[in-house]
């Protein structure tokens, strides 16, 4: 086990590498960070102690206070809830003789909830030291339990229990690649940079991380901005219910690479950085690899295919269990060491972002596309899709379907064509894009997916009849809440006070003041808060609100009660007291 | 040549290139309400107290760089239920209790409670535990009543070059921490002739013996709340 001095003169002492040293000295020092380890890595960064204290505190995968030895993570999306992490967390609480939140006395195991791992469609899912178990029911579950108790290191687990299926259920022209690596690359460089600005503007190719910017718009942006450019990938992929990075990441890692690479070639950067989320940790030494291979192949480091200045190369940074450091300026911050605060807007980070350089952030697939487009040719691409949505999309499909997984469509399908193939027959709802995006009734399944119409970042959850949508908006409600940043006033307190709300709703407490005040909140914060995560957060519950008015109805109770509860307020004192 | 200028609430405001509509107004003695805003500091766009409608669109008047033929409200009646919102959530996550407080008649969310009609909580209170820090020999610390504007941080690491202080948690459960390992202010380089001792804007750091020295009616909101010191006395 390296000391905290190795783990720092391995980050040879950078500050911006923040983040990363934190993650790894709580992976030599006992799986927490005790005071005197901030103390130490302040002093070896040159960092004011408080300014580590405060991003330590900020990510939910690094520990200021004892964990166990194990550290076991139930994943509380909703189609894992759905698929039973619920009576999983609560099977392993019993077996495990540990309540949630809590260290087991003999410090060997600490159990708890987090935010979606991104394993939907292999449900329910848990997280043991960071890496990902899919399924986590029956024999799985006891043998969990049976390798933990006998201290087994996770890295020496049956492959089955950590083994991640791809989970690929349809290809189109991503999926379906054949293309070696460097090939597209290299047809990228005969073009030149006017030959790659006219196969970008043929292939109308649009963001895929949400908001649907032209390629060549912001990369051009980029290029001619003043100062050194940078290239990042958002693999940060943690809108709950998405997982179609982990399968692109896992199939075709070289296509996102190649992707970026040729995005450095466009606006001549030499830095990149691909930044994956802690809950992809199992990804990490694949892509490695994938890295290091491109770069014994020529196609990464100096030189790349031999053409003189054409110096390029990619870090790989973890995050650390930070919802909000997908919004891009949020996670420049993480990848500069500090707290995951999204920030002000404009200057935008095309022209400032990385320390202040041009920086383009696209997502994982986003990239993939560009390798696309460049490898297999901008005609095959620019003939699928709509008119203003080219090229293919990648859903990730989970819920009540008797198909789950990740399904490469043309864009401009139906949400019901989508539905159809995933086998599900009888959906009440669908939320698209997660709980920022929209719930769907099926009056709407004509829809057509597509940046004109249905804009789907990737997740698609299905919920069948006898689901209640207000477990739904109270579980995203929850998630808003727990990942909120908590920089600005609408959305640190309103997520809190929504989620309350819902929660009374939810135990038929509630009346019409509670949905006047739901109403109330989805106007102040799409008004004041500072960034789309608080703007979006209302999105958990204004569709079930307006487009469900029976289920409402049915949970209004006729008279008002307090939200102060006296019984909980004693509950305390009483328990101290010893009464219970 | 005359300068640009911009409208707010139908009256015109000139600005020099670079100001925010919150530096243009006070410059022009127009208030705009605010709270983790201060004109001695870069913007910080936390409390969005400051939301100003800008050619239809909600904006942070703080972060918003003023340019030419804008179109502002400020002074609505939409955008006051909207502030007053914001300030009794601001008042429901801490522990306000504004009587008993040494800063009552000095603290600007009272001051802009009271100017914005907050007359009851609006939502469930929080009522978090947030012991108090009584270690410095000069300086108490009432976490309570913090808003989390961030203001004795800046000051602390731009013009005290000293770093005292820093934000951990996210969520609701940020909070203000001090640069100490023992978590103490005493622990510190805290002194209290520093400007992060007398920046904030509530009643978080206060002096050690002194407290309610002024009375009812001379306290400094008493005689010049912001908006006044913004707008200026009315001649007599």
């Amino acid at each position: 086990m390296r000391t905290v001095s190795e783990v720092l003169d391995a980050h040879r002492r950078d500050p911006t590498r923040l983040v990363q040293v934190l993650r790894d000295v709580q992976a030599a020092s006992g799986q927490w960070l005790p005071p005197r380890v901030l103390t130490h890595v302040a002093n070896g960064l040159g960092l004011p102690r408080a300014h580590v204290e405060g991003v330590a505190g900020f990510y939910a995968f690094l520990h200021l206070k004892p964990v166990g030895r194990f550290r076991v993570l139930v994943s509380d999306n909703i189609t894992d809830v759905f698929a039973g992490s619920h009576e999983t967390l609560r099977a392993l609480s019993q077996r495990l003789h540990v309540e949630p939140g809590h260290v087991r006395t003999d410090g060997a195991v600490s159990l708890d909830r987090t935010s979606c791992t991104g394993l939907c469609d292999q449900a329910p899912a848990i997280l043991v030291n960071g890496r990902a178990i899919p399924r986590v029911v029956g024999e799985r579950l006891g043998a969990v339990v049976a390798c933990i108790e006998a201290g087994t290191p996770i890295e020496r687990w049956p492959e089955a229990l950590l083994h991640v299926d791809e989970g690929i259920r349809q290809r189109g022209p991503v999926l379906s690649s054949r293309l070696v690596p460097g090939a597209a690359l290299r047809r990228a460089l005969e073009q030149g940079h006017d030959g790659q600005t006219k196969t970008l503007e043929a292939s109308r190719l649009r963001g895929r991380g949400g908001a649907g910017f032209p390629v060549v718009t912001k990369w051009e942006t980029c290029r001619t901005a003043p100062g050194d450019s940078v290239i990042v990938c958002n693999a940060d992929e943690g809108e709950p219910g998405t997982f179609k990075d982990r399968a692109l990441l896992s199939c075709c890692a070289d296509l996102v690479v190649e992707g970026m690479t040729i995005a450095a070639h466009f606006t001549r950067a030499t830095a990149g950085f691909l930044y994956l989320r802690g809950e992809y940790q199992f990804l990490e030494a694949p892509l490695r690899t994938v890295l290091e291979q491109r770069r014994r192949a020529g196609l990464l480091g100096r030189g790349i295919l031999g053409e003189r200045g054409f110096d390029f190369d990619i870090d790989l940074h973890l995050g650390a269990g930070a919802y909000v450091c997908g919004e891009e300026t949020a996670l420049l911050e993480s990848l500069e060491g500090k707290r995951g605060v999204p920030r002000h807007r404009p200057p935008f980070p095309v022209t400032h972002g990385y320390l202040g350089r041009p920086t383009i952030v696209n997502n994982v697939e986003t990239y993939a596309d560009v390798a696309v487009v460049f490898g297999e040719g901008v005609e095959a691409w620019s003939a699928l899709g709509t008119s203003k949505s080219s090229g293919s999309k990648l859903l990730s499909v989970a819920g009540d379907v008797a198909r789950p997984g990740v399904y490469e469509v043309p864009w401009g399908v139906t949400l019901r064509e989508v539905l159809a193939l995933a086998g599900a027959v009888d959906a009440r709802a669908v939320q698209v894009s997660g709980p920022a995006g929209e719930l769907v009734a099926p009056a709407e399944f004509e829809r057509r997916l597509a940046f004109e119409d249905l804009a789907c970042a990737g997740a698609i959850a299905v919920f069948g009849p006898q689901r209640d949508l207000l477990d739904v908006a109270l579980n995203f409600a929850r998630f808003f809440a727990h990942e909120s940043c908590g920089f600005c006033t609408p959305c640190r307190v309103g997520t809190h006070v929504a989620a309350r709300s819902l929660s009374k709703l939810h135990a038929g407490r509630g009346s019409g003041v509670e949905v006047a005040e739901l109403e109330t909140l989805t106007r102040l914060m799409r008004d004041t808060a500072h960034c789309g995560l608080g703007v979006m957060a209302p999105n958990a519950f204004r569709h079930w609100l307006h487009k469900f008015p029976d289920d409402v109805k049915r949970r209004l109770s006729a008279s008002f009660s307090p939200a102060f509860d006296v019984e909980a307020a004693l509950a305390s004192s009483r328990t101290e007291g010893g009464a219970r | 040549m005359s300068r640009s200028s911009f409208t707010l609430d139908g009256v015109v405001i000139e600005f020099d290139e670079g100001q925010t509509l919150i530096e243009a107004a006070r410059a022009a003695h127009t208030y705009i309400p605010y709270l983790c805003a201060h004109p001695d500091f870069p913007a910080h766009g936390s409390c969005r107290v400051c939301t100003v409608v800008v050619n239809g669109r909600p904006m942070a008047a703080c972060t918003t760089k003023a340019s030419a033929g804008l179109v502002v409200e400020s002074n609505t009646a939409a955008l006051t239920a909207d502030r007053r919102a914001l300030v009794q959530m601001l008042f429901v996550e801490g522990n306000h209790f504004c009587p008993g407080c040494e800063k009552s008649g000095g603290c600007t969310l009272q001051t802009l409670g009271t100017d914005l009609g907050v007359t009851s909580a609006g939502f469930a209170h929080e009522s978090p535990q947030r012991p108090v820090d009584a270690s410095h020999p000069d300086l108490l610390l009432d976490f309570n009543r913090c808003i989390l504007c961030e203001l004795c941080v800046r000051a602390s690491a731009d013009v005290d070059h000293k770093h005292v202080f820093a934000l951990s948690g996210r969520g609701l459960h940020k909070h203000l921490i001090v640069n100490a390992e023992s978590g103490r202010l005493s622990d510190t380089g805290m002194s209290v002739d520093d400007v992060a001792a007398r920046v904030c804007p509530v009643g978080v750091i206060l002096k050690k013996r002194v407290g309610f020295s002024t009375p009812i009616g001379q306290r400094p909101h008493d005689v010049a709340p912001p908006r006044t010191q913004v707008e200026g006395q009315e001649e007599p």
